[in-house]
């Protein structure tokens, strides 16, 4: 019975629950789905992690290679997303990865990324470009003549709402799980030697961490929709939280007007959120055993 | 062909506005200047400017016909080289914007299509793009239930406001944000940001915002009242 008035009025049987303050799936409107967190699962990339929000699953790979360093800024290194380079674009074009294939959602068809995986991708790379999540400097191995490219690649394996969220995380902690290896200049041959015993993290310097709401009926705020919520809302939100509360985005695109003191409750659960999800993180990082 | 030309927005027009950093730079626009479109507009921002021309309400593909809703589709052409990501991203903002104001489902089935060419670019781009688009849409008639308008913010290093920047302010600055706020209640449509800020600062360009958008409004209500008030 209940099935049945949900697909004919999707929004009033949401509202029904929206009324006693819960959702269908039994959360409060501030909670977050179960998050897990996988780290180092793939053994050829130098970096990997696999994140699930309830069931939204994105796993992320980074991998490391070398690169002379662009001519503009001769002591940086890359951080390149796009393994899938669109032919007529700039070889150092720094837009990430987000691949959401049909796999994941009845909604995506095969071929060239849609306008989905499009707008995920530029999301990430304004996340890692604003925060300054690792420096490019750091990435540089000889002044003018070798720097590290990391190529970060996200796929999303299940879709079910939130994916913005689930990515942010997904590349942050692979990012901290990339171990680079120290690599020497030879000065008579000029030519790199890596050691690969001798392995270090990457210097993280921030950590951003990505909250997601919905926003219904142009009022109400709820967290980490899933996909039936984001369907049905009306705008959503994700705000990007650093440590000691910076905001490295807020990227709301569209839809129902917020006002401020909305966006003000909106960034003290992200502060809340940030708290938590690093929490995990750590936890995370810290139980993986070393190579 | 009407052309009009608004006066500076400067601090003289209104002796509240905070410092001397918070004037938006003269802009001016030009409604129906296209004879293919229903609907075109050029708005120009200091040195910035971007065309735009809207067909609608129309016929619309059987695939992407929505039923009780108007289709929004917006193209957005880069001045020079293809359309990338970015342009795609930015595609997305303007049509999630629009969706908000259109009153769609008066139009169902029929598909509404913004099409925005950047003419110049020297700052606040997509800020421009939104005014365009708001004032295109109203030249061809399409039902709204508010006005919008697009107005951007960049915090310098040092921590002062400038609204409206140049290419060079954009540049130099630590974080830049940008908002499409409606003419009704002033509510934040849209927000895009660029760089690090703390909560206050965001609160404290919103503000500043709002308080900007008055001036918008004001100018998309005076071009209006002189355009009809001729015939």
């Amino acid at each position: 019975m209940a099935a049945g008035f949900k697909t004919v009025e999707p929004l009033e049987y949401y509202r029904r629950f929206l009324k006693e303050n819960c959702r269908p799936d039994g959360r409060e409107l501030g909670e977050f789905r179960t998050t897990t967190v996988n780290i180092g699962s793939i053994t050829t990339a130098d970096g990997s992690a696999l994140v699930k929000l309830g069931n939204t699953t994105v796993i992320c790979g980074v991998k490391a290679e070398f690169a002379a360093p662009p001519v503009d800024s001769l002591n940086k290194g890359y951080i390149v997303h796009s393994c899938r380079v669109v032919p007529h674009s700039p070889f150092f074009q720094t837009v990430p990865n987000v691949d959401l294939p049909p796999l994941c959602s009845s909604r995506f068809r095969s071929g060239p990324p849609g306008e989905e995986a499009q707008v995920a991708s530029q999301f990430i790379a304004d996340v890692i470009e604003n925060s300054q999540v690792i420096q490019k400097e750091d990435l540089c191995i000889s002044y003018g003549k070798l720097a590290w490219v990391l190529y970060c690649d996200l796929i999303c394996l299940d879709y079910d709402g939130n994916i913005l969220d689930a990515c942010t995380f997904a590349l942050l902690a692979a990012l901290r799980n990339v171990e680079l290896p120290a690599v020497t200049i030879n000065e008579e041959t000029g030519l790199a030697e890596v050691n690969l015993k001798k392995k270090s993290h990457l210097n993280i310097r921030a950590h951003p961490i990505a909250t997601s709401f919905a926003i219904f009926d142009d009022t109400l705020l709820i967290v980490d929709p899933t996909g039936e919520e984001e369907h049905l809302a009306t705008g959503t939100l994700t705000v990007v939280m650093d440590e000691e509360s910076k905001l490295c985005c807020l990227h709301k695109p569209g839809g129902s007007g917020l006002t401020g003191a909305k966006l003000q409750d909106c960034m003290s659960r992200a502060v809340t959120r940030h708290k938590e999800a690093k929490k995990l993180m750590d936890e995370v990082i810290k139980s993986v055993k070393p190579k | 062909m009407e052309t009009e030309f608004a006066p500076s927005a400067g601090p003289e027009a209104d002796p509240s506005s905070r410092g001397s950093g918070c004037s938006l730079r003269h802009f001016a626009c030009e409604q129906n200047l296209l004879s293919r479109p229903d609907g075109s507009a050029s708005f120009l921002q200091g040195d910035t400017s971007v065309l735009v021309g809207v067909y609608g309400p129309a016929e619309v593909k059987v695939s992407k016909e929505i039923f009780n809703k108007a289709t929004l589709e917006v193209i957005l052409k880069p001045k020079i080289g293809l359309p990338g990501v970015a342009e795609k991203s930015r595609e997305r903002l303007i049509r999630n914007t629009c969706e908000a104001v259109v009153l769609g489902t008066l139009h169902p089935r029929t598909s509404i299509t913004i099409i925005l060419q950047i003419v110049s670019d020297a700052g606040s781009l997509l800020a421009c793009c939104l005014n365009a688009a708001c004032l295109a849409l109203v030249d061809a008639g399409v039902p709204m239930r508010a006005l919008f308008c697009g107005v951007t913010c960049a915090l310098d290093p040092d921590g002062s406001l400038v609204l409206d920047p140049t290419a060079k302010q954009e540049k130099e600055a630590r974080a830049i944000l940008t908002f499409a706020l409606d003419s009704t209640e002033q509510k934040l449509l849209m927000s895009t940001t660029k760089g690090l800020y703390s909560v206050a600062e965001f609160q404290q360009c919103l503000a500043a915002a709002q308080h900007a958008s008055h001036h918008i409004f004001r100018f998309y209500r005076d071009s209006l009242q002189r355009r009809y008030s001729k015939s």
